[in-house]
């Protein structure tokens, strides 16, 4: 009895709040968010709880935000709390560091990685070395996971799904030090499941623990942001035939979860890292460095292998963009050579 | 009568240590302030600026004048220490290192006495002196300095990255600072206080383009920024007719009103300091002020200083602006103080000063376990890698 009228309640609740928030769902309450509502509903739920959050950035407020990722908050919280700031990110993101370090919690949103470029002086300077909470920075072409990570004294976090792009931004906006949320943009627009602990307010991913999306016995495929759906794909393909791949979802680049890669990797004995970043001196670079350093060398029956974006500067045309990102094949391709079939 | 009186009871009950000459000092009969005219400021998009003439009381003239001369001494005592490599510098070609404020000490007492302590100040590297009028003890900054435990940064952030309550540094990157100030502004309309922020960078800085940009969005959302440009007349070894394409960096806030001060009197700077603070209260938006100050050493304990100007020039600006000698006249020939009492004060001063070095000097290293301490707040702890990876030091907030 207790079961189904839990059933029942759950989906109104939910409705209820759709409506509240001015979400266009279906009356069915459908279990299904795209990243761009869970990251709107992380932050609206966060500038809901505390009176200091605030949002900056292009376009956020009368325009709903470039990728509409802050549709509605300026309608529900105003000039004060949603402001639209002039093309000048290392001006705004000196504001945003200063009115941090006097006690406000802002989230500063670039529009693409260029801009997040020309204000990393205060990102690393001014942040790194003062105690402040900073945020969004959608990603253009590159991967900026490397050039944060990094940093001592930033945080840096990779949302993939739905699920970690509200739960990840939450626990950013709650954490007292600066912290990256390497957003990217081409998964903004797709929906996934989002399960119930995800639909609560309180709803917080760990900043510095990985998931195991996918558990496998043959080789540990670790990625993170957009990638991770790539292996899955790869995990579902090679799973038909015969090889079962563990997938884990890193979702934070700094702290890096060592300890579920090595826990994975001393169980599978073969490691591929996947990134979209540049291979040089890259995420799975550092992974690799430390597996090396760590007790799951000794079980590792091949070397280890990275995928990664091609070493050239994004390119236009669409068979070469499409080619200088790790595709599905690719990584097939790398866990077959790993694993000598 | 009633007046020698009564300093003479306020001595005979107040500390049973004062000296006999003390007594003496006291039994004269000081005038409790005097009214002194200061230059008129240099109006910007402004139709009044502030008065060109203000009451000094005796009390506040012993404590700027007390102010100024610690902070001189402190830095004359820390270029001392320097020269005895008890404090290093880091990269010699490096701007980041020892920069003295010598003469300027009238903007930071006079910047002080214009606003509380609950209003906000920010500036770049030439710190010590804001730090001092901040409120943080002299043994605290010159133990910093000298890298030991007992500074305010436990050793850990040297001359350039000093904190106190409502003080935000001390900061490397010229320029940054800026956009830092206006975001503390930011947070002061937020809070709805009535606080303002003291945003200060120097002339050279006043050519980064990101001080446009924090121009902009304050007056776009009319923050309470007193944007203060302290114009030593060198950026470096360059001289801002080399630099800049307008000297007059008061204007160049465009459409945010503007005034220019004489920067080496202290009452011309509060006086100026008490206007910009009303204005910014008042909800009207950003100012900015440019306070004209010298430098009579060296950017830096690097450099002599005299490559790029000449030897009379430094003397003539010292014989006649120096600003705690201008203080010093001002409040004897009005009868707000005795020479002999200023001298009294030089000496206090000066152990003062003594003592702090003594400790900075003394006080121990901050210890190796704490090398990776205080990375990140309010965290768990964690382990930090040393050179290689078997060398690991423990990380706590």
């Amino acid at each position: 009895m207790a079961a189904v009228s839990g059933l029942v309640r759950r989906p109104l609740r939910e409705v209820s709040g759709l409506l509240k928030r001015r979400f266009h769902w279906t009356a069915r309450a459908a279990l299904q968010v795209t990243v761009r509502d869970a990251i709107n509903q992380g932050m609206d739920e966060e500038l809901e709880r505390d009176e200091k959050v605030f949002l900056l950035g292009e376009e956020v407020a009368q325009y709903d935000g470039a990728y509409k990722v802050s549709r509605g908050l300026w309608k529900k919280y105003g000039d004060k709390r949603i402001i639209d700031t002039p093309i000048s990110e290392m001006g705004f993101a000196g504001i945003a560091v200063g009115a941090a370090m006097a006690g406000l919690r802002p989230i500063c949103e670039f529009m693409t990685f260029n801009f997040s470029m020309q204000a990393i002086d205060q990102v690393i300077n001014s942040a790194a070395k003062t105690y402040y909470m900073s945020g969004v920075a959608a990603q253009h072409s590159q991967c900026f996971a490397a050039w944060y990570g990094h940093c001592p004294g930033l945080k840096v976090v990779s949302p993939w799904n739905s699920e970690d792009a509200k739960g990840l931004i939450k626990s950013a906006i709650r954490d007292n030090n600066p912290v990256v949320v390497l957003e990217n943009e081409l998964m903004y627009g797709v929906p996934f499941e989002f399960p119930p602990e995800a639909q609560s307010k309180d709803f917080l991913i760990p900043i510095g623990k990985a998931k195991i999306e996918r558990q496998g016995t043959h080789i540990t495929v670790v990625s993170h942001s957009r990638p991770v759906g790539h292996c899955l794909e790869a995990a579902a393909v090679l799973s038909k035939e015969g090889v079962e791949c563990e997938v884990i979802n890193m979702r934070t680049i700094r702290p890096m979860d060592m300890e579920t890669i090595e826990a994975s990797v001393m169980k599978t004995n073969h490691l591929v890292t996947v990134e979209g970043g540049w291979p040089q001196f890259g995420v799975g670079a550092e992974i690799c460095a430390r597996i090396m350093e760590g007790p799951a060398f000794n079980f590792l029956d091949a070397p280890a292998v990275r995928v990664t974006g091609a070493d050239v500067p994004m390119p236009y045309a669409k068979i070469l963009e499409d080619n200088s990102i790790p595709q599905v094949k690719d990584i097939i391709f790398a866990i077959k050579k790993t694993l000598n079939i | 009568m009633r007046k020698m009186l009564a300093a003479v009871s306020r001595v005979l009950s107040g500390a049973s240590q004062k000296s006999a000459s003390r007594v003496l000092v006291a039994s004269r009969n000081f005038a409790n302030d005097a009214t002194f005219e200061i230059k008129k400021c240099d109006l910007h998009r402004l139709e009044e600026g502030p008065p060109v003439t203000t009451v000094l009381t005796r009390e506040d003239g012993l404590k700027y004048y007390r102010m100024m001369q610690t902070v001189r001494r402190m830095e004359l005592k820390a270029d001392q220490l320097y020269k005895q490599k008890i404090i290093r510098g880091f990269c010699h070609l490096c701007d980041g290192q020892f920069l003295l404020p010598l003469t300027q000490e009238a903007c930071c007492v006079g910047l002080e006495a214009g606003i509380n302590p609950t209003d906000h100040l920010i500036t770049a590297y030439r710190a010590h002196g804001f730090t001092f009028t901040r409120g943080l003890s002299v043994r605290e900054i010159l133990a910093e300095l000298t890298g030991r435990k007992g500074g305010c940064a436990k050793g850990k952030g040297g001359s350039m990255h000093m904190y106190a309550k409502n003080f935000y540094g001390g900061n490397g990157i010229v320029g940054a600072q800026v956009p830092l100030g206006a975001g503390i502004a930011l947070a002061c309309k937020y809070n709805g206080k009535d606080e303002v922020c003291l945003t200060l960078y120097g002339d050279g800085a006043a050519n980064q383009g990101q001080i446009f940009e924090a121009y902009n969005m304050a007056a776009l959302w009319k923050l309470p920024c007193i944007f203060i440009c302290e114009n030593n007349r060198y950026g470096m070894g360059t001289s801002v007719e080399r630099a800049a394409a307008s000297t007059d960096y008061y204007k160049r806030g465009d459409f945010i009103p503007g005034l220019r001060v004489d920067g080496m009197d202290i009452l011309c700077v509060r006086e100026a300091t008490r206007f910009a603070a009303a204005y910014c209260r008042s909800g009207k938006g950003p100012i900015l002020m440019e306070l004209q100050t010298y430098r009579y050493h060296g950017h830096s304990m690097s450099d002599p200083g005299v490559s790029y100007r000449t030897r009379e020039e430094i003397q003539e600006v010292r014989s006649k602006s120096d600003p705690i000698m201008l203080l010093k006249d001002r409040m004897v020939n009005s009868n707000l103080a005795s020479v002999e009492e200023l001298k009294e004060i030089d000496v206090e001063v000066r152990k003062e000063i003594e003592d702090a070095a003594q400790f900075a000097t003394a006080d121990p290293e901050p210890p190796l376990e704490e090398l990776g301490y205080h990375i990140y707040s309010s965290d768990p702890p964690f382990e930090v890698r040393g050179a290689n990876q078997w060398i690991k030091f423990k990380s706590v907030s």
